[in-house]
């Protein structure tokens, strides 16, 4: 099916920021036979003495914006296509979560796929013994991997409140899973910790999600703003399987895929600097609405 | 002269006292001594040399090279924040003597691992063989926060990723040398062997020149060169990027970028414009081609490495990516410090060279392995266990501990229980135990555990070794490398030879592709000359207003009432009469002043630097006392007479290039706006009797008055003298001109004929004074001039400092 996604992020600067440079990842990945990114604007306001596009570690499209001149207010807009490929079920393949260990210890690959890269303890995630409690108690040691992670995605959901408020993008895991409550980032974060707890390689991935959900369906969580879930390695034979934990499900096609990291700071939507010494807020809208409904076969 | 029986007696004595003194029994073995108790050839002349000196002697000749170190301003400073925590650098004034035979087989050994880490370092970011082959696990790359992704794949030529190298080595009981750390990104203190040299070769100067030390200066020379070579032919600069003054080792940044002639730059002066990286100066930007860093690679770029960094320059690791900007050690090298890694490196060896390593590291075990792990848990009490992926020195790092050491039963179990249940962030190494070298303490040379830094240059033929120069000398008798952890001194490393040595100097090399970089002004240093004048000249008038208010108190008299209190009121806002709150007025602004100073210490005279701190602490000092206020004038002249004397230092000695015009302006600014200041207050029409007069006292005009006037002074004698006098230092007018013609000086980037913003409005304020009346100069005219004339300042921010 294709999608029309449209993004705005405002930001607002108190002093006029002069000299600003700026990373942003927001255009949807190209994944064979997952998805594809067919028509793509992103415009840039004040327009960037310059601006240039290239591909991170993790193979996720950078777009660098520079600014010479001051200016209060950055606008970043995103109009794009994008076509998603229903995957069909994952059969399980996965072993135990105690032969997991030996499967990723046999890596010798440093792609940017390699579990190993998944492991832990990132810069901003580090073990916290609260949630590796609640990621023991969530799982049973006899099921596969991919079971267990769909039993941590459910258990964590169930603990946790979504709220907005709660939470901003510098809260770390810890902190929101004390509160109980926080957005897709915080559900994210603290289901990679818990998974990593595991023994389980477990990255941040950063997408978009369908609006409107299908006729029948309830509306999903997490719609009004770039959304994150998660990635669970289970092992060699399975691979990588995605979960998002706000929605308590598995990655389907109301997925769109821009990003994959260990963590936000990998993905995060813009990484900037400036010369600016004042505070700065800023505000993000997102629309995805499905084009064609193309007739089922 | 000594008579030479008598010098075999005391060198005997001296034997006797130190071998009595090397510890017996535990296996362990000494610099001077040999095992049999015998000096050590190398050193037999210069132990005769120290038996025939006197205690007071060697006093005299110690408090030589501190005075050097002090003069030069060889500092370093803790670990506490402040700016006033700077130390005198601990040197030992023994120095540590090797022969050459020894030192080659060093070298040898060294360079060899050196070519090992290049070919490490140049699979981690390229085609990652060693972890493929199965002769590194993975994790030890992929949990590394040393392994900086955005530069995986970004070396697409062969020129070498490493060019400058230390390693930190000791001598084991046995008599063999161990490298105890790879110092590879910002190795601080090597460039300080200079210093060490320079003292110590002043404490022992016939000695020194009769020795045949290898010396050290040609390592420079050579090292020099190749920053040259590195930079290429095209124009741009080479800078010494800094973690700044609040670094430990700022001192010995700013030492070693004026040595060098290379550009001492922080994160914030520059930036990257079209790919290129820029640095921020008075006359613009300019291209920066090669940066030899002290920072760790993870702080230069907040884009793409650590986002909380505030050192670094967003855009750098692309232009180092895009090859616009070279590293003198690329972005990422800092790898080659995980801890965990020595216990890989001689199976590395053994594999690329078919031999183990001459010079081979400490022996380490990773935990993250089922076996290396129980080794280390079956031989716990010779054990150091720490972190496996810190990059920090092994004395540097207070997270490891000494498993045998642990004097207590509990902090071995947890460690236990961590590597069972962590191992693969722990590293197991031997516990070695260094030799010891001789220090004078408390009037008898005495046995110190020691170890030696030594630093590698490349160059177009291979790797240069600097020939000594650093030795690092515990502070107790503890001889395991962990307590090095403690601190203690620093001692020079003489190398000597049978043969006389070569004697380069770096101040006789010369090159016409040798452009001074000194004479580059970025615009933060020019801002904190800027401030450093401005904060000087306003602790000097409040300490003249303090002073005449306090002169004023002691006379007691009841006419001066009135005069007393309008001093307290206009001129010290309204403060509280207490003695130390007013002396806050101008101890603030002096250690403001020194903050600044300190930040640009490498475009300021030590001496200048002297001269600042010691009347920062006798202001601090005044400030603080309880001094009985009788005495108070007769304090603050001697503080103002501090003063002038630091004011006179900077004009007669420092060169009078932009960063000096920077500071004048700064000075003559601030004292034009508080004169308009104190004469609009003394003018006013409430002004009490008297209040001219004071005027002239604070102005420091009182002499020049009775000379050119009537005795009485009137409005329009004052105004004259201290407002439109040309020739008056002290007047608004003769600062206005000066920074007009400082102004017109200031590199610009104006191609037409209208005058800068800054350069106007200083035009406009030095023609008003010049076409008024003094009787005409009230306090209408006064007030608003002060305004214009901090217009100035902002205009002259605006255009060169930010």
């Amino acid at each position: 099916m294709m999608y029309n996604i449209r993004l705005k992020i405002s930001h607002h600067y108190d002093q006029p920021a002069a000299y600003g440079r700026q990373l942003i990842r927001v255009l949807p990945k190209s994944i064979p036979g997952r998805q594809h990114l067919t028509t793509n604007i992103l415009e840039i306001s004040p327009a960037p003495y310059g601006k240039s596009e290239s591909t991170d570690f993790f193979n996720n499209t950078v777009v660098t914006s520079v600014h010479m001149e001051p200016h209060t207010d950055l606008e970043i807009s995103l109009k794009c296509h994008v076509s998603v490929t229903p995957a069909p079920p994952p059969s399980d393949l996965s072993p135990s979560l105690e032969a997991l260990r030996a499967d990723w210890q046999r890596a010798r690959d440093l792609g940017p796929a390699s579990p190993l890269h998944f492991l832990g303890p990132t810069a901003r995630l580090t073990p916290d013994a609260e949630i590796t409690a609640f990621a023991h108690y969530a799982v049973s040691p006899t099921a596969s991997v991919t079971d267990n992670v769909i039993r941590l995605g459910e258990a964590l959901h169930a603990a946790m409140t979504f709220d907005s408020e709660a939470t901003t993008v510098d809260t770390d895991a810890s902190e929101a899973f004390r509160l109980r409550r926080g957005v897709c980032q915080d559900f994210a974060h603290i289901m990679i910790l818990g998974l990593h707890a595991l023994g389980v390689p477990a990255g941040y991935v950063s997408g978009y999600l369908r609006t409107l959900p299908p006729e029948g369906a309830e509306k999903l969580e997490g719609v009004d703003a770039m959304h994150a879930w998660v990635k669970a390695w289970c092992g060699v034979a399975q691979g990588w399987v995605e979960y998002d934990p706000t929605n308590r499900t598995l990655i389907g096609a109301d997925h769109i895929v821009v990003g994959y990291g260990r963590e936000y700071n990998d993905v995060a939507p813009i990484r900037g600097r400036l010369r600016s010494s004042g505070g700065q807020s800023s505000r993000q809208a997102v629309d995805v609405a499905i084009v064609d409904q193309a007739p089922r076969s | 002269m000594t008579p030479k029986a008598d010098i075999q007696d005391a060198q005997e004595a001296l034997r006797r006292h130190y071998l009595a003194q090397v510890t017996h029994g535990a296996a362990h073995s000494d610099e001077m001594l040999d095992p049999d108790g015998a000096f050590r050839p190398v050193w037999d002349r210069f132990a005769a040399h120290l038996a025939g000196l006197t205690p007071d002697g060697l006093a005299a000749r110690f408090a030589r090279g501190d005075q050097y170190l002090r003069d030069a301003g060889v500092l370093y400073r803790q670990y506490d924040e402040t700016l006033s925590s700077e130390r005198q650098w601990p040197l030992s004034h023994i120095p540590v003597l090797l022969g050459e035979a020894e030192w080659q087989q060093i070298s040898a050994g060294l360079i060899e691992r050196a070519d090992l880490l290049e070919y490490v370092l140049r699979d981690f970011y390229g085609a990652n063989e060693l972890v493929a082959s199965g002769q590194l696990p993975g994790t030890l790359l992929s949990q590394n926060p040393a392994w900086l992704r955005p530069m995986i794949g970004a070396h697409r030529t062969g020129a070498p990723l490493l060019n400058s190298v230390s390693f930190e080595i000791g001598r084991g009981p046995d008599g063999k040398w161990w490298v105890l750390s790879d110092l590879i990104e910002a190795p601080s203190t090597a460039g300080f062997a200079i210093e060490n040299r320079v003292a110590t070769s002043r404490v022992f100067p016939n000695f020194f020149r009769a020795a045949n030390v290898h010396r050290l200066a040609g390592f420079f020379q050579t090292f020099q060169d190749r920053l040259h070579a590195l930079r290429g032919r095209d124009a741009g600069e080479i800078a010494l990027l800094s973690p700044g003054p609040m670094n430990q080792h700022y001192a010995e940044h700013a030492y070693l970028a004026r040595y060098m002639g290379l550009l001492l730059v922080e994160g914030d002066d520059l930036i990257v414009r079209d790919g290129q990286v820029m640095v921020r100066t008075v006359a613009g930007t300019r291209p920066v081609r090669l940066i030899w860093s002290r920072l760790p690679s993870a702080m230069l770029d907040p884009l793409e490495l650590n986002p909380h960094s505030m050192l670094g320059t967003p855009g750098l690791v692309q232009a180092v990516r895009d090859g616009t900007l070279g590293m003198v050690n690329t972005l990422g090298a800092g790898v080659l410090e995980t801890r965990a890694l020595m216990a890989f490196l001689p199976k590395i060896a053994r594999q690329r060279l078919g031999r183990g390593l001459a010079l081979s590291n400490i022996a380490t075990w990773w935990c993250g392995q089922d076996a290396q792990r129980d080794h280390v848990l079956s031989h716990a009490s010779t054990m150091m266990v720490g972190p496996a992926f810190s990059t920090k020195s092994l004395m540097a790092d207070p997270t490891t501990v000494s498993l045998g050491g642990a004097d207590n039963a509990d902090v071995r179990d947890q460690i236990s229980q961590h590597l069972l249940t962590a191992g693969h962030m722990l590293v197991g190494q031997e516990a070695v135990t260094l030799s010891t070298t001789p220090v004078f303490e408390n009037g008898a040379f005495v046995p110190r555990p020691m170890s030696i830094r030594i630093s590698l240059g490349r160059t177009a033929d291979g790797w240069a070794v600097m020939p000594g120069g650093y030795a690092r000398i515990s502070a107790g008798r503890d001889a395991t490398a962990l307590a090095m952890q403690q601190g203690g001194k620093v001692a020079d490393v003489w190398v000597t030879s049978d043969a006389p040595v070569a004697t380069p100097s770096l101040l006789s090399h010369t090159s016409d592709s040798r452009a001074p970089s000194q004479a580059i002004l970025p615009s933060r240093a020019a801002d904190n000359l800027f401030w450093l004048g401005r904060y000087v000249e306003r602790s000097e008038q409040n300490m003249r207003i303090f002073r005449a208010y306090f002169a004023r108190k002691a006379e007691e008299a009841e006419q001066e009432d009135a005069l007393h209190d309008f001093i307290r009121v206009r001129l010290l806002q309204d403060s509280d009469p207490d003695a130390n709150t007013i002396a806050e007025r101008f101890s603030q602004p002096l250690g403001l002043g020194l903050q600044a100073a300190s930040r640009i210490s490498d475009r300021f005279s030590p001496d200048g630097m002297m001269a600042l701190r010691s009347l920062v602490t006798s202001a601090r000092d005044l400030a603080a006392r309880t001094v009985p206020p009788d005495d108070i004038p007769a304090e603050v002249s001697g503080l103002l007479r501090q003063i002038t004397g630091f004011a006179g230092l900077v004009h007669e000695n420092m060169y009078h290039h932009d960063g000096w015009r920077f500071l004048s302006l700064g000075v003559s600014l601030e004292r034009a706006a508080n004169m308009s200041d104190l004469l609009a207050v003394c003018f006013d029409a409430d002004a009490p009797l008297g209040a001219l007069n004071l005027a002239l006292e604070v102005g420091d005009s009182t002499v020049s008055h009775r000379a050119r006037y009537l005795l009485w002074s009137s409005p329009a004698s004052v105004a004259d003298l201290l407002g439109l006098d040309p020739d008056n230092p002290r007047s608004i007018r003769y600062h206005i001109s000066r920074a007009k013609d400082h102004i017109a000086h200031l590199p610009q980037d104006r191609a037409d004929h209208t005058l800068s913003d800054v350069a106007r409005r200083v035009l406009v304020a030095e023609t008003a004074l010049r076409t008024i009346d003094a009787a005409q100069v009230s306090p209408a005219f006064l007030a608003p001039l002060k305004h214009d004339i901090w217009a100035i300042s902002d205009a002259l921010t605006a255009s060169h400092l930010v």
